[in-house]
């Protein structure tokens, strides 16, 4: 109580602007992020979180634009085509104090490269860090990379220092259970600072009233409290008795009733979203199948299970028609994105049996299904829908749902014949997908293709769409990759996701494409 | 007195070696933790390292008398699923479970007692009849719809109570609480009735047909004849004589309030060591499930020999038998 | 009395001559059954669900087990309407895979009571052995399985049936568990729960062994296992079958517990405590059927088989009245 009321005296000394809002918010949504360690994991939830706690170079706010965050401003240098250039804000200090520099963010780029660090997957053009001087920070890559900067919007910058005193220089190693200092603790320089936190229970966060945007940003809420609740039915039932302010992802068969309810309102947008199936469609054998050879490793197959799959029934039924059946794995708004491509294969039961049997499976096969269930919307229930579609031709599936966590980690062990996925595109360009899903799992790249799916020509492109500068060109380059994993069928994609928020209806909030919330734009209004 | 405490201390020692060889076979037998703690990706030589680390590559013997230091000092591994310390995770969130079940617990004796006493006197009239009937429905009831409608009555349609989760928490520094803040106290409301329903059913049953049976002793009937007044022989008397098997009833129930927290704490979303028990289950996150294995032990042997040496002490006869069963 | 009542244990009432029937019908148990109208209405529900849920092929119109018979587009249809799709009639309603909620807790019926049958007979069967066992021989082994009867009577039965079930889950790989779930359900609730007859044999052995037609059998020179199983078993019986019919409404109840924790059968296998779980989903959706129709099935079942149970025991233990 008495760090309340002094607590309540600084912000009064220090900001006439948010003086007058000592509001708490409190936020639900049916995740925790995995880690505060913010370069382990490369995932939605957990980049939420630690965008309220930390900052990047640069980020995307709440209408996707590309904002200066750390770096004030960013320019590929005038005598090398290979460096980009970015100057460090100034007067902006940790948290715990540290005075940012150049040097913090060199340590962060490069710890985020490391092995451990999920995020390396999108740094594999660059070559290295280094600090010019204390506000510039220089980032070669092997060849010029127009769009490097798109990459760095879920980059945290970290303290040097204080990683050097804690002893987490190196990523958390999630798929090892690995727990380091930085798992629980975080000292970042954003608008908000832990004061304290249980994984899987509570987050309390402050307002940091020595943000460096604190004139910039609204900054309405003094004290933000995450509450994931894992129970669909109790998450809506926490808002309904008004427990919690805003619910990040309202279950789709709720929408109606809490729109309809008094004091609440919805706020809703298509997401940078795209969920799919994959299938391991590279081994000899599958793992779980009743065949000694591998069904999937068969086109003909593969486009049985996309005829056989009907998308357009699955957003009438499944989704109440919150998201927009997909033919490729890439939202309308990302470069590359072709309607041609996107449009839905109509369900045909019919010729899907005859491919299945010129395939030699006319009999089927029983394979098992790997899903989530608590990291998409309704991914469940997807699931035991394409069970049932499945059932049609013949296909006998398994289904395993379990929580993200082992969904995850047991993925990346690559021990899935057929699993669901859902991929979002930061950068706003097919390069990502490319680079994380198409490209032949080597090194850095490919890092989430689970499908051993190795194309030469599209892994030429991948790497070569990387470095073209040409804009013409390089759309070219996309659109003949897109159009080759298309005709392999490499996914069967299902939908893009559309994203739901409900909250107290004075508070001014839209929703964010990438579905991260950056509260320090969150307003009420009185 | 002493043969009697001993051979108790002993039978309880047996209980915790039985349980600990259970959780140790857990460990050891159930999953390879070697496998759950490296990826596929981890060599020949990482997996070697890692057994002699973690000691398994000792005899098993040595592993098991290990394992049994480790557990005395309340040290259990790191968690497959969350990887952190086990007993962090635990002591964590000890409090939220120990509060419930004690407030449970005190609803449930306090309203069985009542209860009881007034369905024993009042046995024709219709409130009676009513409550005997009702606490038979509650019986039958599975713990996790009687959450269920009871969020849905009072938290959906009334909006009376939360519907989840412990409210507003004050930390103690060794201990969190949600008892003193009113939030804490109203989501405290539902998930107590809740759990301590089957119990209340269970004494307020047990307490009138004790009480029924001591009213017809003539030593009531004597008390009776003697003019007292009808509210001092029920109130002094015959409750009196019948509270004492009640008493190690309740003490026995107090484990199985613990243990069916499990289920309450799923339905309210409650953030006690049961939710984390049944997470670990789903998961197979075996050092927890041995953790909560050894702690439950420990917590129902503590009871049992607790409530024997009370029934020692109640019950003159069992002196004169030296103990014997 | 106890005469009447042994003879309604020699099972085919019909196949007898129309003298045991009268003599049934002029029993106890009839008597009693027919001065209680609960227990006649428990009666009717039981058979009722029993018959549902033993003929649910013939009557459901759906097999809600079987992926291809279930229609997605149909998904929600409220009660008491026909599909514009399908033409499909939902008695009950359906659920968000268009399954049929009233074939659904037929089926779910089916596996909940096939569970807590097989989970009683499992416990019955393994505790009257370990019984015998311990009450005839005597010496180590009644006291190695006393003590571990000791051991697990700490735990309440239902966290006993969670460890068996984590454990044994442990050592199956995750893609059969789906395939063994009702197994592991019934190996779970059997094992968590044969303590009370093990201990209920045992002391009626113990007192049957004193008995002198058991000494004179000895005498005679019998085997002992012809001792056992045609002289104490029968004997030692009665116990064991009301402690069974309070058991099976036990595990009813302890499945659907189970299953409602999400660690029972899977969601394309539902059993009532998973449609309720899964219905939950939809408390404040409008869509009430799904959970609302499966949870008065689910206490309608427990309460009628509790109720019967603790009308048996009465009837059979005439001490306990």
């Amino acid at each position: 109580m008495l760090r309340k009321t002094l607590l309540a005296g600084a912000v009064a000394a220090a900001m006439v602007a948010s003086a007058a809002h000592a509001e708490t918010l409190r936020w639900t949504r049916s995740a925790d992020g995995l880690t505060l360690d913010p370069h382990s994991q490369n995932e939605g939830p957990t980049h939420a979180l630690n965008h309220q706690i930390f900052d990047t170079l640069v980020y995307q706010d709440m209408d996707v634009e590309y904002q200066p965050g750390l770096a004030t401003e960013w320019y590929v240098h005038e005598d090398d085509p290979h460096v980009w250039v970015f100057k460090i804000r100034e007067g902006v200090t940790f948290h715990e104090g540290q005075a940012l520099t150049a040097d913090d963010v060199v340590f962060s780029l490069n710890r985020a490269r490391h092995e451990n660090a999920d995020m390396r997957g999108l740094l594999t053009s660059i070559k290295e860090v280094r600090a010019a001087d204390d506000t510039t920070v220089h980032v070669e890559t092997h060849d010029p990379n127009p769009l490097l900067p798109n990459n760095f919007t879920n980059l945290f910058i970290m303290s040097r220092a204080w990683a050097e005193e804690h002893g987490v220089e190196e990523p958390q190693n999630y798929a090892a259970g690995e727990e380091t200092y930085a798992v629980r603790n975080a000292n970042g320089t954003g608008p908000f600072r832990v004061v304290s936190r249980e994984p899987d229970v509570r987050t309390v966060l402050e307002r940091n009233d020595d943000y460096w945007g604190i004139d910039h940003y609204p900054m309405e809420i003094s004290e933000l409290i995450f509450t994931p609740i894992e129970s669909a039915a109790t998450r809506v039932a926490a808002l309904l008795s008004g427990e919690v302010d805003l619910l990040q992802e309202t279950p789709v068969q709720d929408i109606e009733r809490l729109g309809n309810a008094p004091g609440l309102k919805n706020e809703q947008g298509a997401e940078n979203r795209t969920i799919f199936l994959g299938m391991d469609l590279g081994s000899a054998e599958l793992r779980t199948a009743d065949t000694d050879d591998n069904p999937f490793a068969d086109r003909r197959v593969r486009e049985a299970i996309d005829l056989a799959v009907d998308q357009s029934t699955i957003q009438v039924a499944v989704m109440r028609g919150n998201s927009q059946p997909a033919g490729m794995i890439a939202p309308p708004f990302v470069n590359g994105y072709s309607e041609e491509l996107d449009a839905v294969l109509p369900a045909d039961i019919g010729r899907a049996q005859e491919l299945m049997a010129e395939a030699g499976y006319g009999d089927g096969f029983r394979v098992t299904l790997q899903c989530p269930n608590d990291r998409y919307v309704n991914d469940e229930q997807i699931c035991q829908a394409v069970v049932s579609m499945l059932a049609r031709i013949g296909i006998t599936v398994d289904l395993v749902a379990q929580t993200r966590s082992l969904h995850f980690a047991e993925l990346a062990r690559e021990e899935y014949d057929f699993y669901m996925l859902g991929w979002g595109v930061p950068t706003m360009d097919s390069e990502y997908v490319f680079n994380y899903l198409y490209h032949t799992k080597a090194g850095d790249r490919g890092s989430w293709n689970f499908t051993g799916y190795s194309d030469e020509r599209v892994d030429e492109l991948t790497v070569a769409m990387g470095q073209e500068t040409d804009i013409e060109a390089r759309n070219a380059m996309i659109e003949e990759a897109w159009q080759i994993v298309h005709d392999e069928i490499v996914y069967i994609p299902i939908h893009h996701q559309m994203l739901t928020w409900s909250m107290r209806d004075d508070i001014d909030f839209k929703v964010q494409s990438e579905n991260t919330p950056h509260f320090k734009y969150l307003k009420f209004n009185d | 007195m002493l043969a009697f405490l001993i051979q108790r201390v002993l039978q309880a020692i047996f209980v915790m070696f039985v349980v600990a060889l259970i959780s140790f076979s857990l460990f050891h037998y159930v999953g390879d933790p070697v496998l759950n703690m490296l990826g596929q990706e981890a060599t020949e030589a990482d997996r070697a390292a890692l057994r002699a680390q973690l000691g398994l590559d000792q005899p098993v013997v040595v592993q098991f008398w290990q394992f049994i230091v480790n557990a005395a000092q309340f040290e259990f591994g790191i968690s497959y699923r969350s990887a952190r310390s086990v007993s962090d995770l635990i002591l964590e969130r000890l409090p939220a479970t120990l509060e419930l079940a004690i407030i449970s617990a005190i609803f449930a004796v306090v309203m069985g007692i009542v209860l009881g006493i007034y369905t024993a006197i009042q046995r024709g009239s219709w409130l009676s009849k009513f409550i005997m009937t009702a606490s038979l429905i509650g019986v039958s009831l599975p713990t996790f719809l009687i959450g269920i409608l009871l969020i849905y009555l009072f938290a959906v349609e009334l909006g009376w109570l939360p519907a989840f989760g412990r409210g507003q928490v004050v930390d103690l520094g060794w201990w969190n609480t949600g008892l003193l803040t009113a939030s804490g106290l109203r989501s405290l409301i539902l998930p107590a009735i809740t759990l301590g329903l089957f119990q209340l059913t269970l004494i307020m049953r047990l307490v009138r047909a004790e009480m029924l049976e001591v009213l017809r002793t003539d030593y009531i009937k004597f008390a009776r004849a003697r003019g007292l007044s009808k509210r001092v022989v029920n109130l002094r008397h015959a409750l009196k004589n019948t509270l004492i098997p009640v008493i190690t009833i309740i003490g026995l129930q107090l484990g199985t309030i613990i243990a069916f927290a499990i289920i309450t704490e799923t339905v309210f979303q409650w953030p006690g060591v049961g939710a984390l028990f049944i997470t670990a289950v789903r998961f197979v996150d075996v050092p927890v499930m041995a953790a909560y294995l050894m702690m439950i032990a420990l917590v129902f042997v503590v009871i049992n020999l607790v409530v024997d040496l009370l029934y020692y002490a109640v019950d003159p006869r069992l002196r004169v038998q030296g103990g014997a069963k | 009395m106890s005469q009447d009542v042994q003879r309604t244990d020699a099972s085919p009432v019909a196949a007898k001559p129309p003298g045991a029937l009268r003599t049934f019908l002029a029993s106890d148990i009839v008597y009693s059954w027919k001065r209680q109208p609960v227990v006649i209405l428990a009666t009717l529900v039981t058979l009722t669900m029993f018959a549902g849920a033993l003929f649910a092929p013939w009557i459901a119109p759906q097999n809600p087990f079987d992926p291809i018979e279930l229609e997605l587009i149909d998904a929600f249809s409220p009660p008491l309407t026909t599909s514009d799709f399908t033409g499909n009639f939902y008695l009950l309603g359906s659920d968000s895979q268009g399954r049929d909620v009233f074939s659904a807790i037929l089926y779910g019926s089916r596996i909940s009571l096939l569970v807590g049958f097989a989970a009683v007979l499992f416990a019955l069967a393994l505790g009257t052995a370990l019984g015998l066992m311990a009450g005839f021989r005597g010496g180590w082994r009644d006291a190695l399985i006393m003590r571990i009867a000791d051991v697990q009577l700490t735990f309440p039965s239902i966290l006993m049936a969670l460890l068996i079930f984590g454990v044994i889950r442990g050592f199956l790989p995750r893609s059969m568990h789906a395939e063994v779930a009702i197994i592991v359900l019934i190996v779970a609730i059997g094992l968590s729960d044969w303590v009370q007859y093990a201990r209920a044999v045992r002391g009626a052995t113990m007192v049957e062994k004193g008995k002198e037609y058991v000494q004179a059998a000895r005498v005679i020179g019998l085997p002992d296992h012809r001792i056992l199983f045609q002289h104490i078993l029968p004997n030692v019986m009665r116990p064991v079958l009301v402690i069974g019919t309070i058991g099976l409404a036990l595990a009813i109840i302890a499945e659907a517990t189970l299953s409602f924790l999400g660690v029972g059968m899977p969601a394309t296998q539902p059993s009532l405590g998973t449609l309720i779980r899964v219905g939950q989903d939809y408390m404040f959706s409008g869509e009430w059927w799904i959970l609302l129709f499966p949870g008065v099935a689910l206490l309608l079942l427990a309460l009628s088989v509790n109720l019967l149970g603790d009308w048996l025991r009465d009837v059979l233990n005439p001490k306990l009245r």
